[in-house]
């Protein structure tokens, strides 16, 4: 998996390359998690997330437990159908706020 | 430092073997455990001399190692190691037993074969309902490897009284499969929720799911007897081919092997808005059948533990599909032990139906125990000690239980009497007044010392008739299931209202929708706890076939254009559900004593016929009336309204005299099934006019409450 984070403005934008899963979850919790700090506001852009296993599900759980007790705000944006899927039939979709691309997210976000 | 700082000192492999790094295991818990660097494999066997992990990249056709249990790493009759650096979202695994074969004694070890893990917590290869298998793939049923934490979110199971319980019995897949359900994953667990509302609407507070352990559906497959291309299926599901495992099959996401987390988020969804959920669970047999069926996992680990076997080592078939499990086995016991343990604290299961649970009071030949160990133990468990224990307390062996079944205070029983004399009674047979009295208070003489809620009352479940078929063939139509209509129970006490079958008579109609309304009604005043089945709400009908195991079609699907079509019917039930619940005066725990204990003036219940407190017993007699005296509800402590029920089973309306109220109080109408309209909105019911006599037309039921 390969991440690479930027910032815009005050929205940091960390886009998600791949399958996310046992092997990849570790190095995605210790990019992301450091950027779920007090007040920032992190978009993870999933558009090319291509596979989510169990363990990538509670990746995202951890990410978002981090991010409300910091006080960060998360969202994803560009779930495929799949994958959206995945998340809601698990029970994981809950947590977030999703956006259809990065660029609703953008706007939504105050860009 | 804290806790969480401080490293295992036992985390480093201490053996290795090809390339595969080691170290004993710990015996508990069995199966196959997430622990740090690796997994944790635990597997036992009374009679086996050796063992082999055999792991499998998932999906693959050959295993990519076999790593045998080193004398050192088993303890006991267990065989306990952990394998480091596993990709355990990508394995497979199963084992290979060594031992005698030997079947007069019992021995049926066969090195060759690859077996399940009993304790399998999620079970792979057959991921996506009805896909057929590759007969010649060497492991079929693969154990996998799942995580165990959930997130919760502060869910715990609800614990409803039993009393306050309506139970709606549902089969995953026919709840949503049928094309008008209009949900996005049809025949899943997702799916289900989805449809939440549609249960929150009808009023019901527990869903008992048909199987949901991992079964083959392709046990038994065969042609459909007339419909070309078409399989017949063991849809049911009652042949467990691991205990710990949800169906695969019925979770969206069970091609990504996520059917834990899915089948969690139901359970959580369904809590959260005030339903519970039991499992229909099948401990009497598995899917391995008799010696001429697979070997998948029971058979190969230990055959002699899990079966009841005759002296020369054949299958006793009590369950009358093949095999019998040997559950007062001590081993076989705390399998099943563990196993609803796990359900109630890892899924937050709230109760259990135990599918033939006569045959758990059977020793490991067959006799019937006084004290069965098993029963017992489930009875007096910690962790199941909320839990409903439900039993279909008869078994195919002839074994008939209810009333009898060995209940420690703690088992409820499905009340196969109620069904029968509410049957024959709602048909119009004679000789019945006195049976009916005692189904309608909960069955106090089958359960004297144990309660109303002993008795899960029901007309109609998955085994048998639906209700609108009920009311609609004197005869079973089994031949779509291909034995010549020889198959299911011959003793329905159905009645099809004058045609054989759909007709467009509207008088025949009519009266079918009565005859339901009157089986609805009637259940839904009964003391006990009242199940219905899915469907049966909006009139389903299977076309006659009271024995659709093997039906994954039409005649199982529910068909969620009847929501409209019988609209009529499904409001009536959602208004008899939810006056059930405005009134606790109809579900008392302890039994009515049929005497004023708190100076009312009027015993807790009373008799009536046509004329008031005169019931007729008599044997010519198709009618009955009881009156609820609201100052005894729930044993006296709650104040209630006063309730009145008269049942005219009777084809000609007859004048029912009313009993007298308190001082200041009248009669209103809830619910006449022979009138239109045939219920109110609980709480909104008209004042009736006369107040002291009533026609109830003929086969009709009317409900009335009594206040100011």
């Amino acid at each position: 998996m390969e991440i690479t984070i930027t910032t815009r403005n005050q929205l940091t934008l960390a886009t998600l390359v791949g399958e996310l899963d046992g092997k990849t979850a570790p190095t995605a919790q210790e990019r992301i998690v450091p950027l779920c700090q007090g007040g920032s506001r992190v978009l993870l852009d999933m558009s090319q997330v291509t596979y989510m296993s169990s363990a990538g599900l509670r990746l995202m759980l951890l990410l978002y437990r981090q991010a409300t007790g910091t006080g960060a705000t998360l969202a994803l944006a560009g779930l495929s159908e799949d994958l959206q899927d995945t998340m809601s039939a698990t029970g994981f979709l809950t947590y977030f706020t999703v956006y259809d691309t990065v660029e609703a997210a953008e706007a939504a976000l105050g860009q | 430092m804290s806790n969480a700082d401080l490293q295992r000192i036992d985390i480093n492999p201490t053996h290795t073997y090809n390339g595969f790094r080691l170290r004993p295991g710990k015996p508990l818990p069995f199966g196959a455990t997430l622990v740090p660097g690796g997994v944790n494999f635990s597997i036992y066997s009374s009679h086996a001399t050796a063992c082999t992990l055999v792991l499998f990249v998932k999906g693959q056709p050959q295993p990519y190692a076999e790593i045998p249990f080193a004398e050192e790493f088993r303890i006991g009759n267990v065989y306990a190691m952990v394998v480091f650096d596993l990709d355990y979202e990508n394995i497979e695994y199963g084992y290979r037993m060594d031992g005698p074969f030997d079947p007069s004694v019992g021995h049926r070890f066969d090195q060759s074969k690859i077996l399940l893990d009993p304790y399998a917590k999620a079970i792979g290869g057959r991921d996506v309902w009805g896909v057929p298998p590759d007969w010649n793939n060497i492991y079929h049923y693969r154990g996998r490897l799942t995580f165990d934490d959930f997130d919760w979110q502060g869910d715990r199971p609800l614990q409803i009284p039993s009393e306050d319980m309506v139970i709606y019995e549902m089969h995953v897949r026919g709840f949503t499969r049928h094309a008008s359900s209009g949900v996005k994953h049809p025949g899943t667990f997702a799916a289900i929720r989805e449809k939440i509302p549609y249960l929150k609407a009808l009023g019901v507070n527990c869903v008992e799911l048909l199987p949901i352990y991992e079964f083959d559906e392709f046990d038994g497959s065969r042609p459909h007897p007339w419909e070309e291309d078409k399989l017949l299926l063991n849809y049911w599901g009652y042949s467990t081919v691991g205990f710990f495992a949800p169906k695969a099959a019925y979770a969206a996401t069970g091609r990504l092997g996520m059917q834990v987390d899915e089948f969690k988020a139901l359970v959580r969804e369904l809590h959260a808005n005030g339903i519970q959920v039991l499992l229909d669970v099948v401990f009497n047999h598995t899917a391995e059948g008799n010696e001429m069926g697979p070997m998948i996992s029971f058979r190969g680990i230990d055959n002699k533990t899990y079966y009841m076997l005759t002296p020369d080592g054949y299958y006793w078939n009590f369950s009358g599909t093949g095999n019998t499990l040997n559950c007062n086995n001590p081993l076989v016991r705390n399998m099943v032990l563990d196993c609803l343990r796990y359900w109630a604290s890892e899924y937050h299961i709230d109760g259990f139906r135990f599918d033939l649970a006569a045959i758990l009071g059977r020793d490991p030949i067959g006799i019937p125990l006084s004290n069965p160990p098993l029963l017992e133990s489930l009875a007096y468990d910690p962790i199941l000690a909320k839990c409903e224990l439900i039993a279909e307390a008869w078994d195919a062996g002839g074994l008939y239980q209810v009333g009898s079944f060995p209940a420690y205070g703690r088992w409820a029983e499905w009340n196969g009497k109620y069904r029968d004399d509410m049957r024959r009674f709602l048909k119009g047979d004679m000789d019945l007044i006195g049976a009916v009295a005692q189904r309608l208070q909960g069955s106090p003489d089958l359960y004297a010392w144990r309660g109303p809620t002993a008795s899960v009352n029901f007309f109609c479940c998955h085994d048998g008739f639906t209700l609108a078929d009920l009311v609609s063939y004197n005869d079973k139509h089994n031949e779509a299931n291909g034995w010549g209509n020889t198959d299911g129970g011959n003793d329905d006490h159905s009645w099809n209202c004058g045609v054989e079958g759909p007709t467009d008579d509207p008088e025949v109609n009519a009266l079918r929708m009565r005859q339901m309304k009157n089986a609805f009604a009637l259940l839904l005043v009964s003391h006990g706890v009242p199940m219905f089945l899915m469907g049966d709400e909006i009139g389903h009908s299977q076309q006659g076939n009271n024995n659709t195991y093997c039906q994954d079609n039409e005649l199982n699907w529910l068909d969620w254009g009847l929501v409209e079509r019988n609209a009529e019917l499904l409001r009536f039930v959602q208004r008899c559900i939810a006056f059930r619940h405005a009134h606790p005066v109809l579900r008392n725990r302890e039994h009515l004593r049929n005497y004023d204990y708190v100076g009312s003036g009027y015993a807790d219940i009373t008799w009536h016929g046509t004329r008031a407190w005169q019931a007729d017993w008599s044997g010519t007699s198709r009618i009955i009336a009881f009156m609820l005296c609201g100052k005894h509800a729930k044993s006296g402590t709650v104040t209630d309204n006063y309730i009145y029920v008269a049942a005219n089973m009777y084809w000609d309306a007859l004048p029912f005299e009313l009993p007298g109220l308190p001082e200041g109080m009248h009669w209103h109408l809830f619910a006449n099934t022979g009138a239109v309209p045939d219920a109110y909105e609980p709480g909104s019911e008209p004042r009736l006019e006369p107040q002291h006599e009533l026609l109830v037309g003929g086969r009709s039921v009317v409900i009335l409450v009594g206040h100011e």
